[in-house]
C-alpha cells in the first residue's frame, strides 16, 4: 500500500510522519511511506490544511495529528 | 458599585493587566533601583510589561480560539461557501475567514482547494484578506491596548475591506489570470468525516497553542523590542514629523512601509501601542498594522505560484488603497468620537 504524509515541513507534519513510520513498523505492514513537502503538490492532492495523511490515494486526515491508535486503525482499514 | 464599574475593573485587571504594569514598575524602581524619569526605565518597563502581558493573553486566547476553530475546519468552510452566491458569499467568506484556522503558509492550499471546488475567486480573496487581518486573539489584544470601541471598529472595517476587495475581484472577471494547472482534476478527493471527541478538541487546541507560540514568539519579542525603543529613545518630535497628524502623507507612508514586512499581528501590536503613545494618529497606526498583516512579501511570493502577475497586482492595489482609506477615515473619526 501507498501512504503519503503531506506537510510543508512544520513540526506537526514531522511528528505525524514519525508516528506513521512507527505504526507501519509495529503493524508489520508492507507499505511505502512518502513524505510530500511541495506546497503545490500538497494542494493539488486536495489537502487544504496540513498535516495531511493519504492512504492509497484517499485522504484520511487533514489539519491535525491523529492519535496513534487512530493512525493504526486508518492503516489497517486502508 | 454599578455594572459598568465592575466591567471596567475586570477590563483593567484581566485585559490591560494594570496590576502587572504596577508590578513591573515597582520592580524596576524599587528592586533594581532605576530612576523613574530615565529613558531606560520607560523602555524596560514597557518591554517587560508588554512581553509578559502578550504571552499570558496569547496562551489563553489561542487555546480558546483553537477550541472554537476545531468546529470550523477549512473543509467545512468550503462546504458552507459553496451554498452561497453573489455578494452574500463574499460576506460569509470574510466572516468565516475570521474564525477558520489560518497561517500565511496555508494560503496556497486554500486558494487551490476553494477554486477547484468551483468557488468564485472573489470569494476566495475575501476569505484570504480577512483571515490574517481579523481573528479572536488579535481583537482581544487590540482591546487590551486601545479599548473595545477601537477593537470592534477594527473588526468592522477589516470585514468591509475583505468584502469589497473580493467583490471587486469578481467584478473585474479575473478568473483567466489564475494559473491553468489549478483547474486540473484532483487525484484523491474523499474527505474525512471523523467525529472529534471533546478530548480530541482539547488536544488539538493544545497542539495549536504550542505550534503558534513556537511560530510567533520571536516576532513578539522583536515587536515589543522595537516598541520599547520607540517608547524610550526615539524623540517624539521625529515621529511626529514623519507619522504625525500634521503630515498629510502619514497614512500612506505607514502603509507602504508595512506592506513588505512579514510579521505576525501579535508582533505589530506593541509597535502600534508605542506609536500611539507618542502621539501618532490611530488611523495611521492601524493602517501600518493592517498593511503588515494583510500583505507581506513571503505570502505574495507564494500566491504568485498560483495566480498571474496581473491578478496579483490588482489584489495588492485594492488592499493597499483600502487600507489607506481606512487609515484616513480612522484619523478623521476617532477624535470626533473622543477616543
Amino acid at each position: 500500500m501507498e501512504i503519503k504524509v503531506l506537510g510543508s515541513g512544520c513540526a506537526k507534519c514531522k511528528h505525524l510522519l514519525q508516528m506513521v513510520e512507527f505504526s507501519v513498523k509495529e503493524l508489520a505492514l508492507d507499505a511505502n511511506v512518502i513524505y510530500v513537502t511541495d506546497m503545490i503538490s500538497i494542494a493539488m492532492s486536495g489537502i487544504m490544511n496540513t498535516p495531511g495523511l493519504m492512504i492509497n490515494g484517499k485522504i484520511v486526515s487533514t489539519g491535525r495529528v491523529p492519535r496513534l491508535e487512530e493512525i493504526k486503525e486508518m492503516l489497517l482499514k486502508g | 458599585m454599578d455594572l459598568s464599574t465592575i466591567l471596567n475593573w475586570l477590563n483593567d485587571q484581566l485585559l490591560r493587566m494594570v496590576w502587572l504594569d504596577n508590578l513591573v514598575k515597582w520592580f524596576f524602581s524599587e528592586v533594581i533601583g532605576i530612576h523613574s524619569d530615565t529613558l531606560a526605565y520607560s523602555a524596560l518597563t514597557f518591554f517587560f510589561y508588554d512581553v509578559i502581558k502578550i504571552f499570558i493573553l496569547l496562551s489563553v486566547l489561542i487555546y480558546i480560539s483553537s477550541y472554537i476553530q476545531s468546529y470550523f475546519t477549512v473543509e467545512k468552510t468550503r462546504k458552507i461557501l459553496s451554498k452561497v452566491k453573489g455578494i452574500p458569499a463574499n460576506i460569509v467568506g470574510s466572516l468565516l475567514g475570521t474564525i477558520t484556522p489560518f497561517c500565511s503558509c496555508s494560503s496556497i492550499p486554500i486558494f487551490i482547494g476553494f477554486t477547484k471546488a468551483g468557488l468564485p475567486i472573489g470569494v476566495t480573496f475575501s476569505f484570504l484578506i480577512s483571515s490574517p487581518l481579523v481573528d479572536l486573539a488579535s481583537v482581544v489584544l487590540l482591546a487590551s491596548i486601545f479599548g473595545w470601541k477601537i477593537a470592534l471598529l477594527y473588526v468592522l472595517v477589516g470585514i468591509i475591506l475583505a468584502v469589497i476587495g473580493g467583490t471587486l475581484i469578481t467584478l473585474f472577471k479575473m478568473e483567466k489570470y489564475v494559473e491553468s494547472f489549478v483547474y486540473q482534476q484532483i487525484n484523491g478527493s474523499v474527505e474525512e468525516s471523523v467525529m472529534l471527541t471533546k478530548k480530541d478538541r482539547r488536544r488539538y487546541s493544545l497542539d495549536q497553542l504550542t505550534d503558534i507560540l513556537k511560530r510567533v514568539w520571536k516576532y513578539v519579542l522583536i515587536g515589543v523590542g522595537i516598541g520599547a525603543l520607540i517608547h524610550g529613545y526615539i524623540p517624539a518630535s521625529f515621529i511626529e514629523a514623519v507619522l504625525g497628524k500634521n503630515n498629510p502623507f502619514s497614512v500612506v507612508i505607514a502603509t507602504i512601509v508595512g506592506i513588505p514586512m512579514y510579521a505576525d499581528i501579535f508582533g505589530t501590536l506593541p509597535i502600534a501601542e508605542a506609536l500611539v503613545l507618542k502621539g501618532v494618529g490611530l488611523g495611521t497606526v492601524l493602517a501600518f498594522m493592517m498593511a503588515v498583516t494583510a500583505l507581506s512579501l513571503p505570502s505574495l511570493i507564494l500566491l504568485k505560484k498560483v495566480v498571474k502577475t496581473k491578478l496579483l497586482v490588482v489584489f495588492v492595489s485594492i488592499v493597499t488603497v483600502g487600507i489607506i482609506i481606512i487609515g484616513y477615515l480612522f484619523n478623521f473619526i476617532t477624535p470626533l468620537m473622543g477616543i
